[in-house]
């Protein structure tokens, strides 16, 4: 009964999820994590971060920070020391270069942010993430691709099901805490939808059984 | 940014308007697609409960909103937020200017603010030298051209891409192409340096958590949280209204919000902030952050029976979305600041009468708003409200005086009406219309044909008709309401038909009046109380079941508005209660009451279709019961497209803006025509006058006629 109801979660999370143009895989291991964010990023393109506009004709100012990034970056602030060790070594294997932590030297842009959720929610495809430091903040904001590890015991039903979770982050000083639904969106230019105004473009969430 | 003068330059202002293609089409298939949305994103839920959670939330709030303040104040403080209150705009701005200058802040980006519009907060620190960013898309195109925005939510919706490439080609220096794909990214990275550069970051709040002292923000960009991330320092604007209780609070707004404002589910972004969270641009590593709670009349206001209800808005914009007339004209000639119906009310006691003279009057009363709003607010009810209040401050206009006069006193009034019909004489022709319009009608009213006065009101027929059984177990008073008492006699003619070939008992007091609601339009307070209490006395000493009206808007007047503006006269209340509970419209009495169906009615399967007026289907919550009897008359109904959008009559309305009630009429009628029905149906004889008056206008066959008149006409006989 219990796992039938966890099923359903899971699937409904999924649902939403996608229907906000999220991209939803399930995996079984943190490695297959790994693989996937490293797959997506040798998949990209170029080093130059072409997908969010920096072959546009922009100012001066404007296209200088563009020029900053000069290689493939990955960053994984959120991890702890043991999974971070293992996604660096992975990083660097693939030729990539991996960011912990000075993500403000970066604001012209990354490949992929490497996240972990601290909850999910079904009703509306949502991931939390309680992230007082700032890099995590930024990691997840100024990239191309924002890739969340989803652990399948974190989805709830809805926002009142994690309502004492979530009371317990708001009550810490200081705290920051954030949905994520979808990747960053826009219909400001006659309500067309676009992808990626300011944050992520695509928003990829690995489901992990565990 | 609505700042006419006075009527005529609004007018004028509103049909240069009327020519933006662009924008017509644009807020056109907006309407279409914002209500399937909404549908959607509520489908799961009982939205009627969802906003009277809302509603109830916020209003708890409000009652003790000042203890509130002091515990957001004690929470955020402890957090190491400097929280500040300012008593008005010009505080507000005082305030945030002081904090960029004490800490020698410089360039300031900032996300999406209402309250920040409110107090034209840009401007006062444009003023100092300081440079401010608008970083949400919509408001740093519309900040670039220098305009307010057009929509509370979408701030530039009434521009184009080939705007907006220009105006990219100006600001890059480079030439821009007119892809939308493309405009995005261009402004992601122009405003990607600024937020680089930026040591001071604005924003406004969606809720004020008291029980943490933390603010929520909900976005879809996510510049919100660049924001709040990058700059060393955060300043926080908004209103006190934006307390609430408890997180739990928070979400049940949430709930709401995004589903009404856009029909997502939820936003992108919520981001939920406590205290002054890590900074490595700040000096010892911790943001400078400041939230400045704005008063400007909110707590004085929020002491007010009627109007504190305003504070349950979440800023969602829905009462725009479902407007018909800003529909037509856009959110720069349906606002000052604020937007749609909530614009209009809290433009008056946010900017003041003047500003809200003009706009005030550009309500059809088609209830739209009230039905979408998050927080329940009864928003034609307040409009009309603050026009009485405007009316008090500046006087009563005198064909407005005239009115109120005229209508309080019954006698003169239907003088007045039996004697139009020998002024009509000489411009009515032998159909029924009025050949040329009298002098005192303009030239903008000749968009459809208007209807003379009846030869015999139906009160003067009355005596001659058959009045059903004297023993009979319903009892039915007939409500006529001026229109179908003077205009259109043989509506009334055709109930009476069809009820007493039913075996209803029928009365028709001769000291009821006219149902008030003209009157309560244009702020005639006064005179709309006392033809209630006629009314209600004319009906007192009627020993009937039911109080049935062919007119949907005096249906849901005398339902819905009697108890409300009678609620402190003395004696009244009980009384008006009452009288209200007995009132019925014409198709719910016969569909649910009596009961007809298909073995009452015989006649072709001519094609039909149905405009439901916005009294009936809003205002009375009717929306199945006349298509019911249509269906069951045997014509072939036919469901047009928005069948349930105005059809642009709303009485006193239609004479103060015909340019808009014109276009909001060929819309419906564009509608209707795709049908194919020979016959148009309704339920309020305003409406039928209006699409009657139109279709003839087009020259069109189409026969326009009261539910009760097609009834009457394909009964069975027994």
């Amino acid at each position: 009964m219990e796992q039938g109801e966890a099923k359903s979660l899971c699937d409904r999370f999924q649902e939403r999820a996608e229907a906000v143009s999220s991209r939803v895989r399930r995996i079984h291991s943190f490695e297959e994590a790994l693989d996937y964010t490293l797959d997506l990023c040798g998949g990209k393109t170029a080093c130059r971060i072409e997908l969010s506009g920096c072959e546009q004709h922009l100012s001066a100012p404007a296209d200088a920070l563009c020029r900053l990034k000069q290689e493939k970056i990955l960053a994984a602030p959120g991890l702890n020391a043991e999974l971070y060790q293992k996604f660096e070594k992975a990083c660097t294997q693939s030729g990539f270069c991996c960011l912990g932590r000075g993500l403000r030297d970066h604001l012209g842009g990354i490949d992929i942010g490497f996240s972990l959720a601290d909850l999910a929610i079904a009703e509306t495809g949502t991931v939390v993430m309680d992230c007082p430091g700032e890099e995590a903040r930024l990691a997840t904001m100024i990239c191309e691709y924002h890739v969340c590890l989803v652990p399948r015991s974190a989805i709830v039903a809805d926002a009142f099901a994690a309502e004492a979770r979530l009371l317990e982050y708001l009550s810490r000083s200081p705290n920051y805490t954030a949905f994520i639904t979808g990747p960053s969106r826009t219909a400001d230019i006659e309500r067309v939808l676009a992808l990626g105004v300011h944050g992520p473009l695509e928003l990829h969430l690995l489901l992990l059984e565990d | 940014m609505q700042n006419a003068k006075d009527l005529k330059e609004y007018r004028h202002q509103m049909r240069e308007s009327l020519d933006d293609e662009f924008l017509r089409k644009t807020l056109d298939t907006f309407a279409v697609a914002y209500r399937a949305g909404r549908a959607g994103a509520f489908a799961d839920f009982d939205v009627a409960a969802l906003v009277a959670d809302v509603a109830r939330s916020k209003d708890e709030a409000l009652s003790r909103i000042d203890q509130l303040y002091e515990e957001f104040k004690k929470n955020a403080e402890a957090a190491g937020v400097k929280v500040h209150f300012a008593k008005d705009a010009a505080a507000a701005n005082a305030i945030i200017a002081g904090i960029a200058v004490e800490n020698g802040a410089k360039k300031i980006v900032k996300s999406k603010s209402m309250t920040a519009e409110e107090t034209l907060l840009n401007h006062a620190l444009e003023e100092r030298g300081l440079e401010v960013v608008e970083t949400d898309l919509g408001e740093w195109i519309i900040q670039l051209r220098h305009e307010g925005p057009s929509h509370m939510v979408m701030p530039a919706i009434h521009l184009s891409r080939y705007q907006v490439k220009d105006l990219f080609t100006d600001v890059t220096g480079a030439r821009q192409e007119a892809d939308i794909e493309k405009l995005v990214k261009v402004a992601r990275r122009q405003l990607r340096e600024k937020f680089a550069q930026a040591d001071m970051g604005i924003t406004g709040a969606n809720f004020a958590v008291a029980q943490t002292g933390t603010i929520g923000l909900v976005t879809n960009e996510g510049n919100g949280r660049l924001v709040t991330t990058l700059p060393r320092i955060h300043v926080a604007l908004l209103g006190i209204d934006k307390l609430v209780p408890t997180l739990s609070d928070a979400l049940k707004i949430l709930k709401v919000l995004p589903r009404n404002a856009t029909g997502q589910n939820l936003t992108s972004y919520v981001t939920w902030i406590t205290g002054a969270n890590e900074c490595a641009s700040a000096e010892g590593g911790r943001k400078i952050t400041h939230f400045v709670v704005l008063d400007n009349g909110r707590l004085k206001l929020a002491k007010d029976p009627l109007f504190s209800q305003i504070f349950r808005c979440v800023r969602c914009g829905a009462c725009a979305n479902v407007c018909p007339v800003y529909r037509l004209v856009g959110g720069h000639k349906m606002g000052h600041i604020y937007i749609g119906a909530i614009g209009l009310i809290l433009t008056y006691f946010f900017h003041g009468a003047d500003k809200a003279k003009n706009l005030i009057q550009n309500c059809i009363n088609c209830e739209a708003c009230k039905d979408v709003c998050a927080g329940g607010i009864d928003l034609p009810r307040l409009i009309k409200e603050v026009r009485a209040r405007i009316l008090e401050e500046t006087g009563h206009p005198l064909p407005s005086l005239l009115l109120g006069k005229v209508l309080a006193n019954r006698k003169l009034f239907f003088t007045l009406l039996r004697s139009a019909k020998w002024a009509q004489k000489p411009v009515a022709d032998h159909e029924g219309y009025i050949r040329h319009l009298p002098m005192i009608f303009s030239r903008e009213h000749n968009y459809k044909a208007l209807p003379t006065v009846a030869e015999v009101p139906f009160r003067d027929r009355w005596a001659g008709l058959d009045k059903g059984p004297a023993l009979s177990r319903l009892s039915v008073g007939l409500f006529s309401g001026c229109v179908q008492d003077f205009v259109y006699p043989e509506q009334m003619e055709a109930a009476v038909k069809l009820f007493s070939a039913h075996g209803v008992r029928l009365s028709f007091p001769m000291t009821q009046s006219c149902c008030g609601l003209p009157a309560q339009m244009m702020g005639e307070s006064a005179a709309a109380k006392e033809v209630a209490v006629q009314n209600i006395r004319a009906f007192e000493k009627e020993k009937v079941d039911y109080i049935v009206t062919l007119c949907a808007s005096c249906g849901s007047h005398l339902k819905n508005n009697y108890p409300a503006i009678l609620s402190e006269t003395p004696g009244m209340r009980e009384k008006a209660l009452a009288f209200s509970a007995r009132v019925i419209d014409f198709s719910s009495f016969t569909n649910d009451v009596l009961g007809l169906t298909a073995t009452d009615f015989s006649g072709d399967p001519t094609p039909a279709t149905y405009h439901s007026p916005c009294h009936l289907c809003r205002g009375l919550g009717v929306h199945e019961a006349p298509r019911s009897l249509i269906r069951a008359s045997g014509l072939d109904f036919r469901e047009a497209d928005e069948s349930e959008v105005c059809c642009g009559f709303g009485g006193t309305f239609s004479v103060k803006f015909p340019e808009l009630s014109a276009e909001i009429l060929h819309k419906k009628l564009d509608k209707v025509e795709q049908t194919g029905a020979k016959v148009l149906l309704s339920d309020c004889p305003g409406c039928i006058m209006q699409l009657r008056g139109g279709l003839r206008k087009r020259g069109s066959s189409i026969a326009v006629r009261h539910t009760a008149e097609a009834l009457a006409d394909r009964m069975k006989k027994k």
